[in-house]
């Protein structure tokens, strides 16, 4: 093991996991007096009546995963598209933070659509590093990067809010982290020329564009200066996937969130030899998907991991 | 150590003789694992007109990738990829998809 220490996250996680509730599949988010606030997972959240524009974020489909650690992938995001579907009241659109296929193939991508337009919602994607794989690297942006510019980044405005999808899953450099790439970087900042600083501002990516554990690659090189554009907005939410396991934290008036795998759990930082598919007991599979729900202390700068199951 | 018990020893026999057919294929021949994504070894010398063949054994697909020098298809668990290496240098070599992955291959 490295000399990093990770020796108060056990307990930090046992104290976060006391005031957890959840169950679920995807993030519900609700935007209210201009900010938005996670309502927790689909199931729990479900209770609370939400006030004002609501939105949902699932992540890592994993569509052709077949290993051990869960070999039906995506029969575990159907499952979370069932119970997206079940809601009494449908979110205004979903997010999905990448990877939805394992190997970016055509026959995973078609799968990938035909259950997640079950939801009939209207969903803005990002890629993760797994749909950038094919030859050509054509697919994902043949599919989904319609309107879209360089890699597939993009805006768009829903509910007063400005939403911005970003790639760090391109040029990855030798020894290096994710990668947003100064012509990405340039028409951010672009993109924010103008804008009110009361905006609420909903950044979106698939490796965190936070720091959360270099050495398995959890973090975007360049990562600093697209949060640079936005520090002078009053609201700024920064949701991404790819390490399959909730994580919050907040700084100043930003707020990270990272959401759960609908395909198979990763363990947390430093606690396996590697960030690969956490193999756990078939019955417990399931309480390891979905995304959880979200209970941080304002202003509390550490990493909170939560660790919660969905099933009990 | 203990004593060579006769199982051991029926192996070792069996070594031997798959010795010849091994050595002729083998001489040129380097391979690098993946595990738990790590290269291993990480750093290998080699001599030129080897060939280093690369396998992945873990659940997520990786790629080995020499800026300007090779680049693999993407491994799934169990692929292969092999690369030749004509000409003497330092080959420093990672994995596109997770760039935190480093080799090196020095060729002499
Ligand atoms: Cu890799």
């Amino acid at each position: 093991m490295s000399g990093h220490d990770h020796g108060d996250d056990g307990l930090s996680r046992r104290k976060v996991l006391e005031c957890m509730t959840w169950a679920g599949t995807g993030v519900l988010w609700t935007v209210t007096g201009g900010v938005p606030r996670s309502l927790g997972i689909i199931d729990s959240a479900q209770a609370a009546t939400a006030p004002g524009m609501t939105f949902l974020q699932i992540s890592d489909s994993h569509v052709g995963f077949d290993k051990p650690a869960n070999p039906n992938a995506l029969g575990t995001l159907e499952e979370a598209v069932n119970k997206i579907n079940a809601m009494p009241e449908k979110p205004s659109f979903m997010i999905h933070t990448g990877d939805i296929t394992h190997l970016s193939k055509a026959a995973e991508f078609d799968n990938a659509e035909r259950i997640i337009s079950q939801t009939k919602l209207d969903v803005h994607y990002v890629p993760g590093e797994h749909d950038f794989i094919d030859e050509e690297v054509k697919l994902y942006r043949e599919r989904y990067g319609r309107g879209t510019k360089g890699h597939g980044w993009y805006s768009f405005d829903a509910g007063g809010v400005h939403f911005i999808g970003l790639v760090n899953v391109v040029d990855l450099k030798g020894g290096g982290l994710g990668n947003l790439g100064a012509e990405q970087l340039a028409w951010l900042e672009d993109d924010l020329r103008g804008k009110s600083k009361s905006t609420p501002v909903v950044l979106f990516a698939h490796i965190p564009l936070w720091t959360v554990y270099p050495q398995w690659g959890w973090g975007t090189e360049d990562g600093a200066r697209a949060l640079d554009y936005v520090k002078g907005f009053g609201s700024v939410t920064v949701l991404n996937g790819h390490i399959h396991q909730v994580m919050q934290k907040v700084e100043g008036n930003v707020t990270f969130h990272t959401a759960r795998s609908t395909a198979f759990p990763q363990p947390a930082p430093g606690a396996a030899p590697s960030p690969g598919p956490m193999k756990v007991e078939d019955a417990k599979l399931r309480a390891m998907l979905g995304v959880a729900s979200i209970n941080f202390k304002q202003g509390d700068q550490r990493l909170a991991i939560i660790d919660t199951p969905l099933q009990g | 150590m203990t004593k060579i018990n006769r199982r051991d020893f029926g192996l070792v026999v069996a070594a031997a003789v798959l010795l010849p057919v091994a050595t002729a294929r083998a001489d040129n021949d380097m391979e690098v694992h993946i595990d738990n994504f790590v290269f291993a070894p990480a750093e290998l010398k080699v001599k030129v007109g080897t060939t280093v063949t690369w396998t992945n054994r873990d659940d997520i697909p990786h790629t080995i990738v020499s800026a300007g020098k090779f680049r693999s298809k993407t491994l799934d668990t169990d692929d292969k990829f092999s690369f030749t290496f004509t000409s003497a240098g330092d080959y420093k070599y990672f994995c596109s998809l997770h760039p935190h992955m480093t080799g090196m291959i020095k060729v002499e």
